[in-house]
């Protein structure tokens, strides 16, 4: 009898942690794998228009991105409230165009470099004015394969 | 007794207890840095730079499908103003001309739309315009791809689809936007 007590007493009720590291490190691999890192800081507020017809943009390496909105409010007392162009992480104009896809052109395989594409987030507030000199640089600079950034119109 | 002591001491292995903390720190670190963004968007392939303005007046004006889109976001298409619900249809209709009725385009091979804005017209108005006619072109392309193989475009083999292509090519000519409207 007395025995039998004595395991009962000795038992611990807790369910072993010993596992939980692991089960950590799973969603940590995970959400590593996942993380794609914001390389440069957004300064124009940029809400992309909805539409249909889209495609998936697929290699992110072949991507540039040209951002066109009107300057975060941070900003607003040095750049005022007109809309502005943005190239990597800081304002630009469009002069500047030729030279950021030739950075970007620089990294790319020379193979793929025929498939480099740029993509246009463009706020849908703003007017065609400035997309119009955009378009026109990037015309000028050899590249035409573009993308306007749009979200998915929910049905 | 002190010799003892330091066997067990020895014997005594890592606190991995602490483990999970540093993971969970991690996990933490990267739940936040972490934007799962799909970017999507509509695909545009630009003519090449070319120092003259492209003449469209040489075109038959049934095979010209013109929409402009002026600084108050409205639609002018072919002459007449338009809602944004009916290019598409309108478009279709223009590009199949199923009636085979003159003022609209002989066949698709000679058809094109011609657009054009003004510096004050609103990118959202724009975008919408260019979605509803590469929608129409889209569905389009569906129903040629039903009728000759019976199945969508979108899963036909590449030599079925340059076959479709070919014939109902996608050409979308824009000019350049006039000044009207152009913000300060």
């Amino acid at each position: 009898m007395s025995k039998f007590k004595k395991k009962r007493g000795k038992a611990s009720p807790e369910v072993s942690t010993a596992s939980l590291p692991d089960i950590i490190f799973m969603l940590l691999f995970f959400f590593m794998v996942v993380t794609v890192m914001r390389d440069s800081e957004k300064k124009v507020d940029v809400v992309t228009p909805q539409a249909t017809e889209l495609s998936k943009l697929e290699k992110k390496s072949l991507v540039n991105y040209i951002y066109i909105g009107r300057p975060v409010e941070k900003f607003q007392a040095t750049y005022g409230t007109k809309p502005r162009i943005q190239l990597g992480d800081k304002f630009a104009t469009e002069k500047d165009i030729p030279l950021f896809l030739e950075r970007h052109r620089s990294k790319v395989p020379e193979n793929q470099r025929g498939a480099i594409k740029t993509s246009l987030r463009v706020d849908q507030d703003v007017t065609m004015g400035i997309v119009a000199d955009v378009k026109t640089a990037l015309r000028k600079a050899g590249q035409l394969l573009l993308n306007y950034s749009a979200k998915p119109r929910p049905e | 007794m002190a010799k003892k002591s330091t066997k067990d001491r020895l014997n005594n292995e890592v606190n991995a207890g602490s483990m999970a903390d540093i993971a969970f720190l991690l996990l933490i670190f990267f739940l936040v840095t972490t934007t799962i963004v799909e970017d999507k968007g509509v695909l545009v392939q630009l003519p090449p730079w070319s120092e003259d303005e492209p003449d469209i007046t040489k075109l038959k004006t049934r095979n010209v499908f013109s929409v402009l889109v002026n600084a108050n976001n409205e639609l002018l298409v072919r002459g007449e103003p338009t809602d944004i619900m009916d290019l598409r249809e309108n478009c279709k209709e223009f590009i199949m001309n199923p009636l085979r009725l003159d003022n609209l385009a002989e066949n698709p091979k000679k058809a094109i739309v011609s657009m054009k804005n003004d510096r004050g017209t609103k990118y959202k108005a724009y975008l919408e315009v260019y979605n509803e006619v590469k929608a129409a072109y889209g569905e389009l392309r569906d129903e040629e791809a039903q009728k000759r193989y019976g199945k969508d475009y979108e899963y036909c083999s590449k030599t079925e689809k340059r076959a479709i292509r070919s014939d109902i090519p996608l050409v979308i000519s824009e000019s350049e936007p006039s000044d009207f409207g152009a913000e300060n």
